[in-house]
């Protein structure tokens, strides 16, 4: 562990992560009943991941510029939780998030480059680890210290592209990367385990590839720290959480409708009851 | 071209340590080997994978580097043709996509080498400037260029080797501005990259049976020099065009909808590559002529 984690391992505490993230989800559930489109399922099953990576990791930005870390959404359809965390870090407004998906504004259903606190345009799936090769090699050239973090679709890594990246990064050694992948085993036409068995295992996959992997319940904050702070460090560190698409709202869960849909007045009442009697 | 590439890329490299070049299997020879001697973080070899070659450029665009993919056009520019359109077009980052020896200068390695519709693919991207210069000094000046602009991505397309000079003594190189390599005042050449060669060709023919010729080297085929090619139809009875690259989406139909939109009242003859994949193997010459182009054949033509 080195000094910035052993600085941080003092600060982190799961319970408050908990509330966090259960805070997003109801923000989420709200912002559902404004819009049509918001890809739930995704966001839902990548909460904790991402709540980790902005409130726990990433170190704060130094006297009000950026973050001397980075995080690119790669799986750019569960941006919809990241937009709740800029908002709350004020790097984007509520009158941002109001005005989503309309003429007036300037968030959309994926992360466009140019928008505050978007390091990346996302959406089209395979693009994000390459980009993310890219901007580890400059902060190595620059020797910032900076570390890249980014959040990985299963399905994505069905794409070859992911994997000509997989190659790079341990590759070059940039032990500057650390990834997540977001393994809820769904996608749009169904479970992935029983259309793509082949598929699995998938923490071999990437460990053969000279990637440091660790498999982890992606919806432990505890556990996801974790398998961070543990890493070694001598190359990209791969964390395979294992999520549940949906997470958090029973009939969403393992259903692929949510992968889009947006709730009812009545499923939603029911949406936040279910939230708000977990603990 | 592909040694002056590299030597302009060293320089600009030595002057800016932001300059990259990350390269798919495949590297420019003369100078590289001191680049990726001399700056080895520098210098990324993605090997057979071009699509990160493309994401990796966009990655380090994306934290203010300048960088170059290089690779032979067709992999360069096909491939990963999603990358170059939303890593680098949609963002709008300032990374160089150098297409090597494009046309069909690989003649005979077959289609899967030539890259006949490279301008029109590319140049659809918003975004997207093109650059292709028409001999080793041009390129040297297009490469200066590219390893300093910040406006977006280009596309730059190069020969492979062995160019002629043929420039000297022409006007400054300036990007967006079409170059008169001749000024004459019957007939006007207008072209770019390696078939520049041909064209100065057929402006030497002209001369010989007494014709006054200008010869144009439009290296930015985008953003078009519409205001020097508009010119260009009135001051001349005759314009011809003459480019290594289908009939659609190139220099030849950009420049007829120019007559058309501005009523030019000059002749105007357009030379391209045929719309269609041939079967040929030669030498560029013989499959430029398998196309249709040459010099009696233009010749013929335009007499």
């Amino acid at each position: 562990m080195d000094t910035l984690m052993k600085e941080r391992a003092n600060m982190f505490d799961a319970k408050v992560a908990k509330a966090r993230c259960k805070a997003y989800r109801r923000r989420i559930l709200d912002m559902s009943q404004k819009v049509s489109a918001l890809h739930i399922g995704g966001a839902f099953s990548c909460t904790e991941i991402v709540d980790l990576i902005y409130n726990d990791l990433m170190r704060p930005a130094v006297n009000g510029g950026h973050s001397p870390d980075t995080f690119l959404m790669s799986k750019g359809h569960g941006c919809m939780i990241q937009y709740m965390i800029l908002v709350e870090k004020g790097i984007l407004s509520q009158a941002d998030l109001d005005a989503y998906c309309t003429k007036e504004g300037r968030l959309g259903v994926h992360p466009d480059y140019g928008n505050p606190g978007i390091e990346a345009s996302t959406g089209a799936l395979g693009h994000g680890l390459s980009m993310v090769v890219g901007m580890a090699l400059a902060e190595r050239g620059r020797r910032t210290g900076g570390t890249i973090y980014t959040v990985l679709s299963d399905g994505e890594i069905q794409e070859g592209s992911t994997w000509e990246a997989i190659l790079m990064a341990s590759s070059l050694k940039l032990s500057n990367i650390i990834a997540f992948t977001d393994n809820n085993d769904f996608q749009s036409l169904g479970r992935t385990s029983l259309t793509h068995p082949s598929f699995y295992p998938l923490a071999d996959k990437f460990a053969s590839f000279g990637w440091e992997t660790v498999e982890c319940d992606g919806h432990s904050s505890a556990d996801l720290y974790a398998a961070v702070t543990g890493r070694k460090g001598n190359g990209p560190l791969m964390v395979v959480a294992k999520t549940t698409k949906g997470k958090g709202v029973s009939y969403m869960e393992n259903v692929p409708i949510w992968h889009y849909r947006s709730p009812n007045k009545d499923e939603y009442k029911q949406a936040i009851a279910e939230l708000e009697a977990q603990a | 071209m592909r040694n002056t590439f590299s030597e302009a890329l060293y320089e600009a490299a030595t002057k800016n340590p932001d300059v990259y070049i990350v390269v798919s299997d495949i590297s420019p020879a003369g100078s590289m080997a001191k680049f990726s001697t001399q700056y080895p973080e520098r210098f990324i070899n993605v090997g057979v994978a071009e699509q990160s070659m493309i994401g990796i450029c966009a990655g380090l665009a994306l934290k203010g580097c300048q960088p170059f993919a290089y690779t032979i056009a067709t992999f360069s520019l096909y491939r990963p043709f999603e990358m170059v359109r939303d890593d680098l077009g949609y963002q709008n980052l300032p990374v160089t996509v150098v297409g090597m020896g494009a046309g069909v200068i690989y003649s005979t390695l077959g289609g899967t080498h030539h890259t006949m519709e490279d301008i029109a693919i590319a140049g659809a991207i918003p975004n997207m400037q093109i650059v292709a210069p028409c001999d080793p000094a041009e390129c040297t000046e297009a490469t200066r260029w590219c390893a300093t602009q910040k406006n977006g991505p280009v596309y730059l397309r190069i020969g492979k080797a062995g160019e002629p000079d043929l420039t000297k003594g022409a006007e400054p190189w300036q990007f967006g501005k079409i170059r008169y390599l001749r000024r004459g005042t019957d007939v006007c050449i207008l072209t770019y990259g390696c078939i520049t060669k041909m064209a100065t060709q057929v402006a030497d023919q002209l001369q010989a049976q007494g014709k006054s010729v200008s010869l144009v080297s439009v290296h930015t085929v985008k953003p078009l020099d519409r205001v020097g090619i508009v010119e260009a139809l009135k001051r001349h009875k005759h314009v011809i065009v003459i480019e290594e690259h289908v009939p659609q989406g190139g220099l030849a139909p950009q420049t007829k909808q120019l007559a058309w939109d501005t009523q030019a009242t000059c002749r105007l003859d357009t030379f391209t590559l045929k719309d269609e994949f041939i079967h040929c193997y030669g030498s560029w010459e013989d499959l430029l002529d398998a196309h249709g182009v040459s010099v009696p054949k233009i010749l013929a033509k335009v007499a």
